[in-house]
């Protein structure tokens, strides 16, 4: 018989409750329990980076955590990123201005990955930029136009601050 | 990619953790999961039991002990880099903590897990070494303690039972005009090192007076640099002494693998050694009366 487990946690500020198989990784938790598919699995091994979330607020691989640990704590996905009126935040806006994405696959780790960065880091030099996506890999953009838009959403950010 | 079915276990103490590791066959530790965790979902590992050490409370944190520092086997990568105590009394590590991964694996890989994975190229097993450090191993039948150096004892084999758990580690501080040095060379940021080296030196009077190097990825456990940390002891923190130090460093046993030989192994470490006792000597605490 499956081990099983009961959990509740939040997620994008909403709490949920739920029966998992403990072997389940909290990514495949999001997108099949909850049916939050923002969050993609890529290489399923931390290689990388598609399924970051932020558990508590720190960037996390969702597919290196299982489900079962997330009980109690705070989950935010890619879903949970736009400003309350549904528009794109900083962050997101300065992704389409700079086309900071093409299929769009590694987008929602990136996206996590930068808003924990830059709350840390308000003001971040283009090198510490590719430091923090360096475990973020993307197949299209050749990372220009991620790393530009990083760091005009600094900039933003730090304005609207 | 999904682990095969097995039955977790969340203990909240080391005692309760270990009492399961007792009594139940084919069981594996989860700490930070960055590496148990790809092998789960790669079915490299198929344990019957899991047991997370994640809700023990008294096995992570770092408590200042005067002349060492104790670190529990739980304490979060990324913890050690934000902690005052370890940047005060022994910087060397959130200097190598850098290269560790990415800043999401730190977040949760822990430095126990580290140790115990025990890859050769990993940087917290380099740093042990150079510190030989103390560490505190927890089984039934009470804790025993080792010195780092006894720790390896093959490729990724560490000298721990399948019922035991490593629950921390002391790390002595090195007091006076002290400097380290920490380099490593890898393909991209954030892979393991192909070599690393990583030194401690203390000057006293233009002179040095203690020196511990280590080197890491050029075989399969950590390498302490002896030789070369006694003909330093006497001499001038200068680039002779740096130079000789790195022609001991080229006469290590060292791994060959698909990428790279035991040769370019060598040249590495002997570059690498010299960069970081340079590095050493240009940081050492603001009243060094010693000329590096
Ligand atoms: C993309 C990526 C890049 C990485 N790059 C690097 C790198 O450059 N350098 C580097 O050093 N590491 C690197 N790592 C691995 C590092 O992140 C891991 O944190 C570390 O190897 C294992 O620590 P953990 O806490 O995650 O342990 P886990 O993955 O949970 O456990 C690792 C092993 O140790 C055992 N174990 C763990 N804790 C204990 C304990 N207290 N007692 C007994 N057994 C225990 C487990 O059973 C398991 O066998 C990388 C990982 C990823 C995903
Ligand atoms: S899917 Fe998690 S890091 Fe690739
Ligand atoms: S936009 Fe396609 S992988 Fe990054």
């Amino acid at each position: 018989m499956a081990d099983t487990r009961d959990i509740e946690l939040t997620v994008n500020g909403e709490s949920h409750a739920a029966n998992v198989e403990t072997r389940t990784s909290l990514g495949d938790f999001l997108r099949h329990g909850l049916g939050l598919t923002g969050t993609h699995m890529g290489c399923e091994h931390g290689v990388c980076g598609a399924c970051t979330v932020m558990v508590d607020g720190e960037a996390v691989r969702s597919c290196l955590m299982l489900a079962v640990q997330a009980n109690g704590h705070e989950v935010t996905t890619v879903e949970g990123l736009a400003e309350d009126d549904g528009t794109l935040n900083a962050l997101q806006a300065a992704f389409w201005k700079h086309h900071g994405l093409q299929c769009g696959f590694c987008t929602p780790g990136m996206l996590t990955t930068l808003t924990a960065f830059l709350r840390d880091n308000p003001d971040p030099s283009e090198r510490d930029v590719r430091e923090a996506i360096s475990g973020n890999i993307c197949r299209c953009t050749g990372y220009q136009g991620i790393v530009d838009a990083a760091l005009d959403a600094a900039k933003t950010m730090q304005k609207g601050s | 990619m999904k682990p095969a079915p097995f039955t977790y276990h969340d203990p909240t103490t080391a005692d309760e953790a270990v009492a399961l590791l007792a009594t139940h066959e084919d069981a594996k530790v989860l700490a930070g999961g960055q590496s148990l965790m790809p092998m789960l979902n790669m079915r490299f590992v198929v344990p019957d039991h899991v047991v997370d050490l994640n809700r023990i409370d008294g096995i992570a944190g770092i408590r200042d002990a005067g002349d060492h520092v104790e670190i529990g086997a739980m304490t979060r990568q990324r913890d050690l880099m934000r902690d005052a105590v370890i940047a005060a009394k022994a910087p060397i590590i959130p200097a190598a903590l850098h290269w560790v991964g990415h800043f999401q694996t730190r977040n949760r890989g822990t430095i126990g897990g580290s140790l115990c994975h025990l890859d050769p190229a990993a940087e917290l097993p380099c740093l042990m070494a150079l510190y030989d450090a103390e560490l505190t191993v927890q089984g039934p039948d009470g804790a025993r303690k080792l010195p780092f150096a006894e720790w390896p004892l093959a490729y990724m084999l560490a000298s721990i039972g399948p019922d035991e758990i490593l629950t921390g580690v002391s790390v002595p501080h090195w007091g006076g005009n002290t400097g380290h040095g920490f380099v490593e060379f890898a393909r991209r940021h954030g892979d393991f090192a192909i070599v690393a080296a990583a030194a401690l030196l203390t000057i006293d009077g233009g002179k040095i007076t203690r020196a511990a190097i280590s080197i890491g990825g050029a075989d399969v456990r950590p390498i302490r640099l002896t030789e070369a940390e006694t003909a330093l002891v006497g001499a001038a923190p200068d680039t002779e002494a740096f130079k000789a130090a790195a022609e001991i460093a080229r006469g290590i046993e060292a791994m060959s693998d698909a990428y790279v030989t035991s040769a370019y192994r060598q040249r590495l470490a002997a570059t690498l050694v010299e960069r970081a006792l340079i590095a050493a000597a240009n940081n050492l605490a603001p009243n060094a009366n010693g000329s590096a």
